[in-house]
């Protein structure tokens, strides 16, 4: 129970995605349950995808016709509760948000992690990118297995 | 005796945004802090800011400061700044006394603006003395202000959005934390910081509060039990935890010292975190050019703490007849900023301190 | 207890700074307070409290709450937590409300 433990029921994480077809192009997965006063996702995005509208507690919602999956959203929400997936296959690529050490490089494979911070299987590292903008979060960009899609949330360490 | 006609007292985002507004209208102003920096609990603040883009959202806490602090280097004769400095008293007659180091000296102010902030609160258990068991902010300072670590294994106490932050912290600092409790049967913050840790592995128990700490010359154990629905300890439902230091995170109360050796009007508020001086909209006092922003008037989020000391800032150089130009176009954004801010749930609690307070300086 | 890779700060080797705690000669770097400095070296007791000798050590660490008093070159109830080292201080710890020498 999200108030309880921190973690989101099935059903509010998959009201945060779109359809699966949607996913065959990457798309941003913003999971924001609560009302908080907050509005960078909306700001930072360059497509104007992300609305909050002006009471700046509105829940973010996404238009995902005009999300190209870029990334800049996950890594300029102060809540780290943004990703990016798209379906490749039978496997799903994300782009997380990481700042721990020590960083992941590409190639390298990971531990895959859910929300409830259980190990669930592997990711692969493909592309890690921490630009000057990005002011010290990186965006991590993994493949794991498609049967995640909907519980992986985030990498822990090196196999 | 020094004279100044706008003293200000704490450098942290209150104080500073006070400073800049005081200083755009074209009014001296002193800043007087006690730490060796400016900043307040700014610079130990190593997470991207929430609010919009008017309280610096995505901003990392340090630099928001830095930003703040750079932002009066543009007026480098009209702000002076004294660090290290204590104001350790405040009277009625608006002279404040100064200790620095073995020097103790006076000024005589014309206006002031308390910005002094708040101080973390104390639980009460057994052996809650004991060294190793530190305020979460307290441990945020030593860990990103002097890159100290308090411990190897901590659990942290309260899950408030300090409880939370500071243990996501921590795990960044390489730094273990066994468990965050919370003596409520659900999450203090905001839910995306609890699943930020959550993902981290980090346990979150809730209706459970420390019990006892053990330990020699410092924390080398805690046993913490659970609550029923009426908060009251579950028998045999003891759990230790091997640790080598706890972090207390149950909420701040305002630094009101200063405000009541001076005699403003203060009324004891819960929802607020305590003793709160009573303002109107410009931020004064029962004292007239007395002013207050910030923690200090009340607990809140540096977000608030931003716009209430430009607020202040406005009115005080205002009295002293230096108005900005855009003086009441900021007033009118500002506490528009305001009402934004409290305007969601996690306002509640703050809208029904506010209103509990009411404006009137001179109600008793 | 030093902290040296950090994901979002970046922290400076700095000059050290000799000090000695209760007659042991130790060290802490500059930009440190005494009460940091003490604690990278794993010292967490810093004076006893008055009356019941019970270990202290600091709790807020910027200036409030006064758990950090030590004795910092003759002169007692030094607030440890804000008082920035220098080279050469000598650093005891506190087990009374302070005496003043003149």
């Amino acid at each position: 129970m999200l108030y309880k433990d921190g973690i989101p029921t099935q059903e509010q994480i998959k009201s945060c995605f779109p359809e699966e077809t949607i996913l065959l192009r990457p798309k941003a997965i913003v999971e924001c349950y609560e009302e908080i006063p907050c509005n960078p996702c909306s700001t930072s995005c360059p497509f104007s995808a992300i609305t909050i509208g002006e009471n700046i507690n509105n829940r973010p919602k996404v238009d995902f016709s005009l999300c190209t999956g870029c990334g800049i959203c996950v890594f300029s929400c102060p809540g780290l509760a943004i990703s990016v997936a798209q379906i490749i296959g039978d496997q799903v690529r994300f782009k997380i948000s990481y700042e721990m050490l020590p960083l992941p490089a590409s190639g390298e494979i990971w531990t895959a992690v859910n929300r409830g911070g259980e190990i669930i299987g592997q990711a692969k590292i493909e592309k890690v990118t921490l630009g000057k903008a990005q002011d010290k979060t990186a965006l991590v960009q993994v493949l794991t297995d498609k049967k995640h899609l909907y519980d992986f949330i985030t990498i822990r360490s090196r196999i | 005796m020094i004279n100044r006609d706008l003293v200000i007292i704490g450098g942290g985002p209150a104080g500073l945004c006070a400073a800049k507004m005081a200083a755009e209208a074209g009014q001296k102003v002193l800043i007087i802090d006690r730490n060796p920096r400016l900043g307040g609990q700014l610079i130990k603040q190593t997470h991207m800011f929430f609010g919009s883009e008017e309280q610096y959202a995505k901003t990392r806490g340090f630099n928001i400061a830095q930003k703040l602090i750079d932002d009066l280097g543009a007026f480098p004769d009209l702000v002076e700044i004294i660090v290290n400095a204590t104001v350790v008293g405040l009277y009625s007659d608006r002279v404040l006394s100064v200790l620095q180091d073995d020097r103790y000296f006076k000024i005589q102010a014309k206006v002031i603006i308390v910005a002094t902030g708040a101080s973390e609160k104390v639980l009460a258990f057994e052996n809650n003395d004991l060294p190793g068991i530190y305020g979460a902010g307290a441990v945020q300072t030593l860990m990103n202000v002097y890159g100290v670590r308090p411990g190897h294994k901590v659990v942290m106490v309260g899950s408030g959005n300090i409880g939370l932050i500071v243990s996501y912290q921590l795990m960044q600092a390489g730094v273990t934390v066994s468990a965050i409790i919370e003596a409520a049967p659900k999450i203090g913050g905001y839910k995306v910081h609890a699943s930020k840790i959550r993902r981290l592995g980090v346990d979150i128990v809730t209706s459970c509060t420390i019990k006892r700490a053990e330990g020699k010359d410092s924390v080398e154990k805690i046993v913490t039990v659970k609550l029923n629905d009426q908060w009251e300890e579950i028998p045999e439902s003891e759990k230790v935890y091997e640790v080598d230091a706890v972090c207390i995170a149950v909420g701040l109360t305002p630094l009101i010292n200063l405000l009541a050796m001076v005699g403003v009007n203060l009324k004891y508020i819960g929802e607020l975190g305590g003793l709160v001086p009573v303002v109107d909209e410009n931020r004064e006092t029962s004292l007239t050019n007395i002013f207050v922003c910030g923690d200090a008037s009340g607990i809140e989020e540096a977000s608030s703490a931003i716009v209430e000391g430009g607020i202040a800032g406005l009115a005080a150089s205002e009295h002293l007849g230096k108005t900005h130009p855009r003086h009441q176009e900021l007033l009118t954004a500002y506490h528009q900023q305001l009402e934004t801010l409290r305007n969601g749930p996690f306002g509640e609690k703050i809208r029904a301190g506010i209103k509990k307070l009411g404006g009137n300086v001179h109600a008793l | 207890m030093r902290i040296n890779q950090h994901p979002i700060l970046c922290f400076e080797q700095k000059a050290q700074c000799p000090f000695t705690f209760n007659g042991q000669s130790v060290y802490g770097y500059e930009g440190d307070t005494i009460a940091s400095a003490l604690h990278a070296l794993g010292i967490k007791k810093l004076s006893e409290s008055s009356r019941l000798h019970r270990p202290r050590g600091f709790y807020c660490a910027i200036g409030n709450c006064s758990s950090c008093n030590m004795i910092v070159n003759g002169v007692p109830n030094v607030k440890t937590c804000i008082t920035l080292l220098k080279p050469g201080m000598i650093v005891v710890s506190q087990t009374n409300k302070g005496e003043i020498h003149d």
